[in-house]
């Protein structure tokens, strides 16, 4: 009996002993930001933490460093919200960052604390197609043929993709005046041409360029310019007559940097976002700069002539989450047999 | 007696030719499709993406990980195994059978409970902070779910063969006043010795290439929190489509590395026999 | 717990003690703390969430797809460790080292590697494709994906009781004049069905939770090819932890089940072979 309580105390120590002798960080005199962004913002952010840190060396004199963690927007919310220690997330929809404002992180009114709704650069959504353009694919009404097969998202496991989603009703609304049975119909018949559904961004431009699936792939704007960059010969973008304003949110997360004591960094690391440099950064990595001047550099870039409907022409993320997104939602009606 | 000799060489030529079949199709294949994306852009590309310094430390913590969690599996294994095979005791099944539920739990699901018993809304989430103690989102929670996905994986190699040999010898033995310990290696653990090198190499590779429970458990902190199989979804999800492949050619490697390894254990304990 | 009949063998307190405290600390807390979260929730609401037609659609599939791949494991698993074991030729060692490359390959890795080589550009695929089998974006392809994680499964559970077997109850039976076929099937497979179950046990219970490897190559669609971790992942995105975890809990509870029946036939097994000897 005695053998058994030494053996249950030795095992919980080693446990214990290996766990908690991992758990210490280190010790930095710089100050340390962690910003944890969705998935294509790489690039952007990397540029965009250099020059921040040089520009926050010239007003303090203190060294910067912020960590990046990129992952699906939602899955990334969800991990702040279980207690990742994130200064400031900058996601793919306002309505991730309400949920990390929902677990009591941050406060509300947040979307006002910048500028501009709180998203300093945006993007919208575009078709990508097979050079040449084989099916003469020109807007949306073309993805409803019966020849086209379309790649796209899973709306429900890919938050980018909610825009998508929603691009095509905002299409179909106007198409037939709000007649809520048509537009259902049209997004019916337009996920029915849907040949593969990937779970995420990336995973859909796989199965569309190296997979060679479907012909037409509905994309963010950013992500398709990716795709050309890469195989400039292959792949064209198309600009369908209406879309929508894709606003990705950036907020300070209160409760960490309250008390990690960061709020100065994290703020001016939110606000330099919008900065002329910092603007030409995210036009650079085909984003649309929010400001419009700069927006107007790259006008060659981006066609700017698209009308761009925004998320409250849906009331807001909390009711178009509600009637297309949650269980039973329009999204889940479309497919029921 | 002739022909039977033919017959029985007729069914080992099918036996390996499916063999090889199977496994070239199945393995090799998609091997083979890891290695020239890879290379898809040359050298230089490959080269700058194995020695990126997120890469370096990616690697660095799968390996702290993998070490960790294979040692402590080996020691919960050997205990586990010798527990369930050498004696008789009531809940033996259900004691089996909860420690074979992790290979069974969807990683997703496994990095979810670990969540919800040490993220912020469990009632231990206090403590820990109070502790300073950080398992979600650090290395710790990593190292926790590696461990959980490859937890029976020792024991459950050690079981079966532990079952077909019985537990005579070991009941002579300790009739005869032999201890524990000896009785362990003196006469359990020659019968067991391929079962455990095969159990510490599944557990190896297992804990080396777990995505789904860790990825939950991470936080993608680049350069802090990232393992190699992460790092390479997070390339992947990046557009980075060639360097992705690159990083998992090294997980690759490391596979290999361990096939070395057991050969040379095969052949230096071979030898003694 | 009491052990029923005294064994002579030393160490059974302290081999009990680690294991105990181990399986508490890694498997028993968190999974109590999933029961918890779920008892949470209302009966009526768990059974809403889980008889959901879309969430029955992807039970049948990952069902499906798991019995068929774990199935196709065991006969190519008992094939091949029997080929290693058994025979030698060139090139053996080097298949025996590969067994492993399915665990050290993150599944992403695989997923996209098979669905690039099964789409009807791909080399196999391509070929399929000639006869009109569509084997990426199908169910096809999911047990294609599946068979590929869950391989190792079989082979390493089986291969060492094999290396195990004492052989002079075969050369017994071969002298008394047992064909080959009679040998294997009445001296040495029931030797090897408690490995087998517990190999295929192992793979049809990794295979019910794989999700990494899978999304990749299904297609994803609903009531066609979207799997219950799929489900599982759409809830989370929803910040939907209840009905997540409530899923979670049934496909726990199946496995559990599951596994408790491979384990209890193994048991038997292992008595009978006893008794018989």
């Amino acid at each position: 009996m005695q053998r058994k309580v030494i053996s249950i105390v030795l095992a919980g120590i080693l446990v214990v002993g290996i766990l908690s002798g991992c758990g210490s960080a280190t010790d930095s005199s710089a100050v340390q930001l962690i910003n944890v962004s969705y998935d294509p913002t790489r690039e952007l952010y990397e540029a965009y933490n250099q020059m921040f840190a040089e520009h926050w060396k010239e007003q303090t004199g203190q060294e910067i460093e912020v960590t990046q963690s990129h992952g699906g927007s939602g899955k990334q919310a969800l991990e702040v919200a279980n207690g990742l220690e994130a200064d400031v997330v900058t996601l793919a929809l306002e309505y991730d960052v309400k949920a990390v404002e929902d677990a009591g992180l941050i406060d509300s009114g947040w979307i006002d604390e910048f500028s501009l709704d709180s998203s300093p650069y945006t993007s919208t959504i575009v078709f990508l197609v097979r050079k040449g353009n084989p099916k003469d694919i020109r807007d949306w009404d073309d993805l409803v043929r019966d020849d086209v097969s379309i790649i796209t998202p899973n709306p429900k496991t890919s938050g980018g993709a909610r825009w998508n989603y929603l691009a095509a009703w905002a299409y179909a609304k106007q198409l037939y005046n709000s007649d809520e049975i048509q537009i259902k119909k049209f997004i019916q018949k337009l996920y029915q041409n849907v040949l593969v559904l990937d779970s995420g961004a990336r995973g859909a431009t796989t199965s569309f360029i190296e997979n060679g699936q479907g012909d037409v792939l509905v994309a963010w704007e950013n992500e398709a310019f990716l795709s050309i960059q890469d195989y400039p010969n292959d792949y064209e973008i198309i600009t369908p007559s209406i879309s929508i304003l894709a606003q990705p949110s950036v907020a300070v997360v209160d409760s960490v940097v309250d008390s990690k004591q960061t709020r100065e960094a994290a703020t001016e690391y939110l606000n330099y976002l919008y900065s002329e440099k910092a603007q030409r950064i995210a036009g650079d990595n085909y984003y649309r700069p929010s400001n419009e001047e700069i927006l107007q550099e790259y006008k060659d870039v981006f066609d700017l002539d698209i009308h761009l409907v925004t998320i409250d022409d849906f009331g807001g993320w909390e009711e178009a989450q509600e009637t297309h997104f949650a269980d039973g939602g329009i999204f889940d009606q479309i497919y029921e047999k | 007696m002739h022909e039977e000799k033919v017959g029985s060489k007729i069914v080992k030529g099918i036996l390996i030719g499916l063999s090889i079949l199977f496994l070239v199709v199945m393995l090799l294949f998609p091997l083979f499709i890891i290695i020239t994306e890879s290379l898809k852009n040359g050298w230089n590309t490959y080269i700058k993406a194995v020695t990126d310094k997120y890469t370096v430390s990616a690697l660095w913590l799968t390996l702290k990980a993998t070490v960790i969690a294979v040692a402590l599996n080996t020691i919960f294994g050997i205990f586990a195994a010798w527990t369930i095979t050498k004696f008789h005791f009531k809940g033996k099944k259900i004691l089996t059978t909860l420690i074979d539920i992790p290979v069974t739990v969807s990683p997703i699901i496994a990095g979810l409970i670990f969540l919800l018993t040490f993220g912020r809304q469990s009632f231990l989430y206090p403590y820990l902070q109070a502790a300073n103690i950080k398992i979600v989102f650090a290395v710790p929670g990593i190292i926790l779910a590696t461990i959980f996905v490859t937890f029976p994986f020792i024991s459950r190699e050690l079981i079966p063969v532990l079952e077909a040999q019985g537990t005579e010898e070991e009941e002579a033995a300790a009739l005869m006043g032999a201890g524990g310990i000896t009785i362990f290696r003196k006469i359990t653990f020659p019968h067991i010795k391929w079962a455990f090198i095969y159990g510490i190499v599944l557990c190896t590779a297992r804990a080396m290439g777990e995505f789904g429970a860790v990825s939950v458990l991470s936080g993608h902190l680049r350069g802090v929190t990232n393992t190699l199989p992460l790092h390479v979804e997070i390339l992947f999800n990046e557009f980075q489509y060639v360097p992705a492949f690159a990083v998992s050619s090294i997980l690759v490697m490391l596979a290999l590395i361990i096939l070395v390894i057991r050969s040379v254990v095969e052949h230096i304990s071979g030898k003694e026999e | 717990m009491k052990r029923s009949k005294r064994s002579v063998i030393p160490g059974f307190g302290i081999s009990m003690g680690v294991t105990l405290t181990m399986l508490s600390i890694v498997v028993l807390i968190p999974l109590i703390s999933l029961v918890v979260f779920t008892l949470q929730m209302d009966l009526k609401d768990v059974i809403e969430v889980i008889t959901r037609e879309r969430v029955l659609a992807s039970f049948k599939v990952s069902f499906q797809t798991a019995l068929i791949a774990s199935l196709i494991n065991a006969v190519m698993g008992l094939i091949l460790s029997w080929v290693l074991v058994r025979y030698s030729f060139p090139g053996k060692k080097i298949m025996d080292g590969m067994i492993e490359l399915p665990f050290a390959m993150p599944t992403a890795v695989a997923g996209i590697a098979l669905t690039s080589l099964t789409a009807d550009q791909g080399w196999i695929g391509s070929f399929f494709a000639r006869y009109g089998i569509k084997i990426a974006y199908t169910k096809i392809g999911i047990t294609v994906a599946l068979v590929f994680v869950g391989l190792p499964f079989v082979v390493r559970s089986v291969q060492p009781v094999l290396e195990k077997l004492d052989p002079s109850y075969e050369e017994a039976a071969g002298v008394l004049g047992a064909n080959p076929v009679m040998i294997f099937w009445k001296v040495i497979f029931p030797e090897l069905v408690p490995a087998l179950f517990t190999g295929f046990g192992l793979a049809f219970g990794r295979c019910l939770g794989e999700y990494g490897s899978v999304v990749f190559i299904a297609g994803n669609k609903p009531y066609e090819t979207e799997i219950v971790p799929l489900i599982i992942m759409s809830e989370l995105q929803e910040f939907d932890y209840s009905s997540a975890t409530a899923i979670a809990l049934i496909m726990l509870l199946v496995s559990f089940f599951i596994l408790f029946l491979v384990n209890m036939i193994q048991a038997r097994n292992t008595k009978i072979l006893k008794g018989g000897r």
